[in-house]
Order: C-alpha cells, then sequence, then structure tokens
C-alpha cells in the first residue's frame, strides 16, 4: 500500500518534472531558433564562404586564403582598401571630437537643469529619431551649390566666397558628412552622458561647491571619473558605427565614395565587392565575404581591447 | 539642484543660456527649413529660400498622393515594423521570462548564446544571409525583412527584458504557485501586466531603428510594391529629382509621422532609444 502511493508521488513528481522542461523549452525556443537561423548561421557561413571561389550564387572550389589574399594583397584592391580605411579612421576620430565632444559640453550644462532644460532635450534629439535617408537626402538639398540653403545663408551674411559645392570637392565632401552625421547623432550621446551624470549622487557635487571646488575642478575630478561607463559605451558604439558607415556616404556621395573617393568607406568597398559595380567589376562574393570577416575582426578585436582599457579606468562609488 | 542656480544672472549663466540656445536652433532650423520648403512652389525655393512660404498650398503633397508610390511605401514601412515588434516583443518576453524566473540547467549558457548575439554586426553576413533567403523564397518580400528585423532585434530585447523581469519580487509568483495556478497563467495574468513599461521601452528601442532602416531593404527589396518608405525615397528622389518642392515634402510627410509620436511621448522615446547604453 505505501509503496503504491511512493509511486504516484514519484510519479507526480517525475511528470511535473517534464512538465516543467516542457514549459521551458516552449519559452526559450521560439527566441533561440530565430536568432540561430537568422542571425548564426548567416555569420557563421560568411567565414565558410570566404574561403571558397564563388560564381554568381554557385559556390565553386575550395581556395583556401586566396580571397584573403586578393582582398589585403592584390594592387588594385589594396588601393582601395587602405583608402576606405583611412577615411574609416577620419570618420572616428572626427566623430569623437566634434560628436562626442559636443554631446559632453551639452550633457555637462543640461546637468545644472537650466531653464528650458525639457525643450532643450528634446530639441536635441529630435534629428536621432529621424531616418538616415531623411538626413541625407536633406542635407543635400541644403548643400546644393546654386540654391542650397547653406550657400545663400553665406552669400546673404556676405561671405560669399565661402560657398562652394561642398560635397563636390575632394577637400571638402567628407568634412560636410561628418558634420552632418554628427549633427544627426549628437542627442544620444548628450542623453547617455546627461542620464549618466544624474546617477552621480548630489550631495557629493554640493559638497565639493561648498568646499570652494570651482565648477571646473568638479566636472573634472568628480564627475568625469564617475561617468566613465557611460563614455566606455559611447567611444565603442561611436566606434563600430565609425566603421560601419554606409548610409549616409551612399546617399550623399553615392556607392563609389564621390568626390574621387574622397568619401569611400569600408562599408560602399564591401558592397561594390560583393555585389558589383563599375569599379569593382562583377559580383563576388567569395572576396566580398572575406573582406566581410577583416572587418569584423578588426572591429571585434578593436572594440574588445577598447572595452577591456576603458572599463579599467570606471571607478566604483562604494 | 536649485543651489545650483543660485548664480543665475552672472555671465557663465548667460554664456551658457547663449550656447544651449544657439545649438537648439541648429538642430530645429533644419527641421523647420524643410516643412517650410514644402509648401513652396520651385520658383519660390529659387527666389526666396528663407521666407515663409506664401500660401500653405498643398500642392506638393497631393503629387505625393496622387502620383508616388510613396503612401504604399507607408503601408509597408507599417506592416513591417508592426509585425517585426509584435513578434519579438511576444518571442523575447518569453525567453527573457524563462531566463530571468526559473533556475535551471543551462541557463548561463543561453543567457550567454543571447548575449553574444548583441555584438555580431548582421550586415557583414548579408551574402549568405541573401542565399539564404533566396532559398526560402523571401528575397523581395516582406516576410523576409522582418524575419531579419526579429532575429538582429533579439538580442537587445531579450537583455532589456531580462533586467526589468529579475527586479520583479517573487511573492506573487509563490503565492500564485501556492493558490495551484498554472505557470501560463502566472506569466500571462500576474507577471506581463507588471512589465508592460518595459515593454513599451523595448518596443520603442527597437521599432526606431527598424522603421528607419534601409540597408537591408536595399538589398532584399526590389521591386516597388514591396520597398519600405525609407528605401522608397531613394527611388522618389531619382524620380523628382528637379521638383524641389515635391522632395521636401517627401522628405516632410516620412519625417512628421515619427516626430509627432516623439514630440508627445518625448519622456518614453529618450529613455527607450537610450535603454540599451545606460546600465
Amino acid at each position: 500500500m505505501a509503496q503504491a502511493i511512493d509511486t504516484t508521488y514519484e510519479n507526480a513528481v517525475a511528470r511535473r518534472r517534464n512538465l516543467r522542461k516542457l514549459w521551458l523549452a516552449f519559452l526559450l525556443f521560439p527566441a533561440m531558433a530565430i536568432l540561430l537561423t537568422f542571425v548564426f548561421l548567416p555569420m557563421a557561413s560568411a567565414v565558410w564562404y570566404s574561403v571558397y571561389d564563388w560564381d554568381g550564387l554557385v559556390r565553386g572550389e575550395f581556395v583556401g586564403l586566396a580571397n584573403f589574399q586578393e582582398v589585403l594583397f592584390d594592387a588594385r584592391n589594396n588601393k582601395f582598401l587602405i583608402n576606405a580605411f583611412f577615411n574609416n579612421v577620419k570618420v572616428f576620430i572626427a566623430l569623437m571630437i566634434v560628436q562626442n565632444g559636443l554631446a559632453l559640453t551639452l550633457a555637462l550644462l543640461l546637468a545644472r537643469e537650466p531653464k528650458g532644460y525639457r525643450f532643450y532635450q528634446i530639441a536635441f534629439f529630435l534629428p536621432v529619431i529621424l531616418s538616415t535617408v531623411i538626413i541625407g537626402f536633406q542635407w543635400k538639398l541644403f548643400l546644393n551649390p546654386i540654391f542650397g540653403l547653406v550657400n545663400t545663408l553665406l552669400r546673404n551674411v556676405g561671405l560669399g566666397d565661402w560657398a562652394m559645392p561642398w560635397l563636390g570637392l575632394p577637400e571638402t565632401a567628407l568634412g560636410s558628412m561628418i558634420l552632418v552625421n554628427a549633427w544627426h547623432w549628437v542627442g544620444f550621446p548628450t542623453l547617455v552622458f546627461l542620464a549618466a551624470i544624474h546617477r552621480i549622487p548630489k550631495d557629493l557635487i554640493e559638497a565639493a561647491r561648498l568646499d570652494g571646488a570651482s565648477e571646473w575642478m568638479i566636472a573634472r575630478d568628480i564627475i568625469w571619473p564617475l561617468m566613465a561607463p557611460a563614455v566606455t559605451i559611447i567611444v565603442v558604439l561611436t566606434f563600430i558605427g565609425s566603421f560601419n558607415w554606409f548610409e549616409i556616404p551612399y546617399i550623399m556621395g553615392g556607392l563609389e565614395g564621390a568626390p574621387a573617393y574622397s568619401t569611400d568607406m569600408l562599408g560602399l568597398l564591401f558592397y561594390r565587392t560583393a555585389f558589383g559595380s563599375v569599379s569593382a567589376g562583377n559580383s563576388d562574393f567569395g572576396t566580398g565575404s572575406a573582406l566581410a570577416v577583416l572587418i569584423f575582426i578588426f572591429i571585434f578585436t578593436f572594440s574588445t581591447i577598447a572595452t577591456r582599457y576603458l572599463t579599467s579606468r570606471e571607478v566604483e562609488l562604494s | 539642484m536649485s543651489t545650483m542656480n543660485k548664480k543665475s544672472g552672472d555671465l557663465g549663466t548667460w554664456l551658457m543660456h547663449i550656447f544651449l540656445g544657439v545649438n537648439a536652433v541648429i538642430m530645429l532650423y533644419p527641421i523647420i527649413m524643410m516643412a517650410l520648403s514644402s509648401f513652396k512652389t520651385n520658383k519660390e525655393i529659387f527666389s526666396s529660400p528663407f521666407s515663409l512660404p506664401q500660401s500653405f498650398s498643398l500642392d506638393n503633397f497631393a503629387v505625393i498622393w496622387n502620383e508616388t508610390n510613396v503612401p504604399r511605401y507607408f503601408i509597408n514601412s507599417t506592416i513591417v515594423t508592426g509585425l517585426s515588434v509584435l513578434v519579438l516583443l511576444v518571442v523575447g518576453t518569453m525567453a527573457a521570462y524563462a531566463l530571468s524566473r526559473y533556475k535551471f540547467k543551462g541557463n548561463i549558457m543561453i543567457s550567454l548564446f543571447f548575449l553574444s548575439g548583441l555584438m555580431l554586426p548582421l550586415r557583414l553576413a548579408i551574402i549568405p544571409l541573401f542565399i539564404q533567403l533566396k532559398t526560402l523564397g523571401l528575397v523581395d518580400n516582406l516576410l523576409g525583412l522582418i524575419c531579419i528585423y526579429t532575429a538582429m532585434s533579439l538580442p537587445a530585447t531579450v537583455f532589456i527584458m531580462t533586467g526589468f523581469l529579475r527586479s520583479l519580487p517573487s511573492e506573487l509568483e509563490d503565492s500564485a504557485r501556492m493558490d495551484g495556478a498554472s505557470e501560463f497563467r502566472i506569466m500571462v495574468e500576474i507577471m506581463v501586466p507588471l512589465i508592460t513599461p518595459a515593454m513599451v521601452i523595448a518596443g520603442i528601442y527597437n521599432a526606431v531603428p527598424i522603421w528607419n532602416d534601409f540597408f537591408f531593404p536595399l538589398i532584399f527589396i526590389q521591386s516597388p510594391e514591396w520597398k519600405t518608405l525609407a528605401q522608397g525615397l531613394t527611388a522618389f528622389f531619382g524620380e523628382y529629382s528637379i521638383n524641389y518642392g515635391v522632395l521636401y515634402a517627401g522628405l516632410t510627410l516620412a519625417a512628421l509621422p515619427i516626430m509627432l509620436v516623439f514630440i508627445v511621448q518625448s519622456r518614453r522615446f529618450i529613455a527607450g532609444m537610450t535603454a540599451g547604453a545606460i546600465k
């Protein structure tokens, strides 16, 4: 009798355990299946594809590292690769200074909660929500050499000599695009920095102020070290964004990085190599995949190193 | 921070207001000019670019409504964004719920699996993805875009939702379990209502980039009838390249819905869009 009760009890426990497993599987399976199919599988395939020869959509022979060799050392490809890479580097450095520098200044000012605090937040963040396509085309119209608002404004205030075809000259095209990008995105780092500053206990800043510390000292010695985690995130995001930069140069300069490849980027080069273009010739999935793998390794390595380094200088309030 | 404003009236405060004000003008003026120019004729745009339009005529907008595919692009973008966000919130919340409310073997492994998805830039896998979708018959198909957007947004959604779900106390759940409620009912009737604000934030975090995206449609959509708004604008710009009033009207129309929602819901938008970057 006692044994019979025991087994039903055990059965019930086992059934419940199975039911729980099934329930957890039901919860987890859809998300994992979608992620595996549409993110992990293609990412892994990219590596796989890069060691094969491709003829259009058809996979050919195994060629080892030949595709990588072609991307890196073929004289023609190499010229494009180096040019695009250094343009990406310029974009990163310029955005760090212009976009994130301005964002930090704006955040430090907004942290004092001046009159119009809400209004400023909304104004600075408004472009962030708009599509890069809208921003790119809008500024392309504004920068039109003849009737664009920028040149008209310059002529109206007596700076007619400064009016120029901003997107048509190799000297000014990339700079103009970087400024457009900064205009588009500056609100994002501003509000991330602002949120970080708001998390610093207010009495800490008050105490320093009562002790006679200047605003500059407060910003440098208290706010800056304590907002380090936000700085880490923004630096890494800016790095990834700069080396994946595609939309603005594509819309404002075109697939060939006009004028004269002065706005060519790794993203554009990858697109041309993979899907074909005037300069890169026919679509080539092999070298395209090799280039993608190289870009990925580069971004991954450097963002990991940067995260490590930047995290090490973060301080915790205990 | 009232003590901080005590010194109002001094030079520093004035400089601060000038600096913030100038920046606000730089941010808003181009958007206002875009909207104003959309009411102008070509002639007005050339002759008086900075003035108010002579009349708020809707001619340019009528051209867009009657002669272009832009309304169709709108519908496509709404379908893609709506369905992607719906699926990813349901599926993402389910996974986050399992990871945050249950202890089981493999929990940490699966959490890391989702977390590693955050670091994979899917656009670099565009070639295999293209071949894969081609095989599945999902190229030139809105469903293909929905799959991609759902998949690439899942890691961040699971990450955000897990954070919120972990912060909920377990008492409610335990007492419902005592009362014999099923795990399904506990989740749907007790826990999910508590996390709707978090779902709104995760929804905005994902909806804005999906609505604005132009890279994936550029590669996966070819037919005019399936183009999304951001992508369709490029075609529209080619067609109307010399009719500047119409171009400005198209941009304004594309920007309007998301701007209106943003202005009404700015707090939620800002919280949502910066959700991934603020610990």
